[in-house]
């Protein structure tokens, strides 16, 4: 059965496809209006979300498909306590290819070994969250016509933050990357990550906590929010949520070839000013998210134009 | 102090001194009507001191489990009273239901149905990781 519910189970070469399928998409969407009718995607949303559960609805009625699902575990048999199992168990009777979020970690998992029909994770807690990463990925794909010899920076909350954990292990095996970590000691990059993942394939790395500084080294700068939803307590969130603003200000040492990237939603992390700058990108990579994941699905469904 | 030779049986040799009782009970060996031999600290010029378990019948044995516990161990099996083979342990690739994950945001937490099952991500450092939500699981010896 063909799932994807961690970004490493996908080889280079296969994320090369699904982003030249990407591409395709973007310059003859005609071509691909038709590939999936009669082809019913579920949308299973445990968790609250705006853009991927309507980005993953958008591309397959792209693709000429329908859509079924729910956006919140209190609209499902999930709240009479059905497990995980035997829910996509059940979905899986009436849809042909399973897009799901869950707030525990290793659910999409979980649901892959039951449901009989692809399942693709729509994110898991604050542990992977790889159609994002794709988006990601085809987002810099756009803007630098490679994944190779970048300098990344990554900005936040490091620690919660699954679309840095997954994009930080894709990335890692591209040529040429060097990251910069820039958090809140309280919020950076888990251990394994270290030591797992940049230490072991001997990635240059450094962990700062200063945005300015690292700004003229920076590439592509992936901005993140302090995810108020992954902290057990108020007070801790309360006090990191606000320390790192970005602003027109602080752009001022930045490369002019800088792309920035937000996984969004964004809460203040980005001033609105920034939005006018040519390489505030976060808007673009939205757009992305949609051809990607159209990519996507036509892969796991095996269809083509 | 004299313990009989087998003639038919599992002799687990070299077992970290202290852990033999832990594997006695894992193993489930109380349970067996054959004789089982518990040998505590016994001189060994490897290792200073070591456990060892004689169980006086042949049974089957989950090394992946006494591989995660304890993979310094020599499995023995008896045959006649001659030694008929001799297994070393080592790490298993994965480990099922043996270890919990710690982590409050796996889905091993509310779905506890599902199978614990933990694959060896580092053999140096014998780090194993929730093939669920990648938590790293507690190490054997803690």
């Amino acid at each position: 059965m063909n799932n994807l519910i961690d970004i490493m189970e996908m080889s280079t070469e296969e994320i090369q496809e699904l982003i030249d399928k990407a591409l395709d998409i973007i310059d003859n969407p005609q071509k691909y209006s038709d590939v999936c009718r009669g082809k019913i995607l579920a949308t299973l949303f445990f968790e609250p979300s705006t853009r991927t559960r309507l980005s993953f609805e958008s591309a397959m009625y792209g693709l000429g498909g329908n859509v079924i699902g729910f956006s919140d575990s209190k609209s499902s048999s999930t709240s009479k306590g059905e497990s995980v199992s035997d829910t996509v168990r059940t979905v899986g009777c009436y849809a042909d290819i399973i897009a799901m979020r869950h707030p525990k970690e290793g659910a999409p998992l979980v649901a892959s070994r039951s449901a009989g029909v692809p399942v693709i994770n729509a994110g898991d807690g604050g542990h992977n969250h790889p159609t994002q990463t794709l988006t990601d990925l085809l987002t810099i794909y756009r803007e630098k016509g490679t994944l190779e010899n970048l300098t990344v920076g990554f900005c936040g909350d490091l620690k919660f933050g699954r679309t840095v954990h997954s994009l930080i292990s894709a990335m890692s095996r591209y040529k040429g990357i060097r990251f910069i970590l820039i958090s809140p000691e309280e919020l950076q990059v888990p251990r394994y990550i270290i030591t797992d993942i940049l230490e072991k394939n001997n990635i240059p790395y450094e962990e700062v906590t200063s945005l300015e500084d690292s700004m003229p080294k920076l590439d592509i700068l992936y901005m993140t929010r302090v995810q108020r939803e992954r902290f057990f307590n108020e007070a801790d969130y309360m006090r990191l949520k606000d320390t790192y603003i970005l602003t027109p200000d602080k752009l001022r040492n930045a490369k002019e070839s800088l792309s920035i990237l937000h996984p969004l939603p964004r809460v203040n992390e980005i001033s609105v000013a920034v939005d006018k700058d040519p390489r505030a990108i976060y808007f673009k990579q939205v757009a992305n998210g949609k051809y990607i994941r159209m990519a996507l699905i036509m892969k796991l469904l095996e269809v083509n134009a | 102090m004299i313990i009989g030779q087998i003639k038919d049986g599992i002799v687990l040799d070299h077992i970290t001194a202290g852990r033999g009782m832990e594997i006695y009970k894992i193993l489930g060996l109380e349970k067996l009507d054959c004789s089982v031999a518990m040998i505590k600290n016994a001189e060994s010029p490897k290792m200073g001191k070591k456990d060892i378990i004689k169980v006086g019948q042949v049974i089957d044995l989950d090394f992946d489990i006494l591989g995660y516990i304890d993979p310094g161990i020599t499995v023995n099996i008896i045959h006649n009273g001659e030694l008929s083979k001799r297994e070393h342990l080592t790490l298993p690739e994965r480990v099922r239901d043996i270890i919990k994950c710690k982590n409050p945001r796996c889905i091993t937490s509310t779905e506890q149905e599902l199978v614990q099952e933990f694959r060896l991500t580092d053999p140096e450092k014998k780090i194993y990781r929730c093939i669920y939500c990648e938590h790293e699981a507690p190490k054997a010896e803690e």
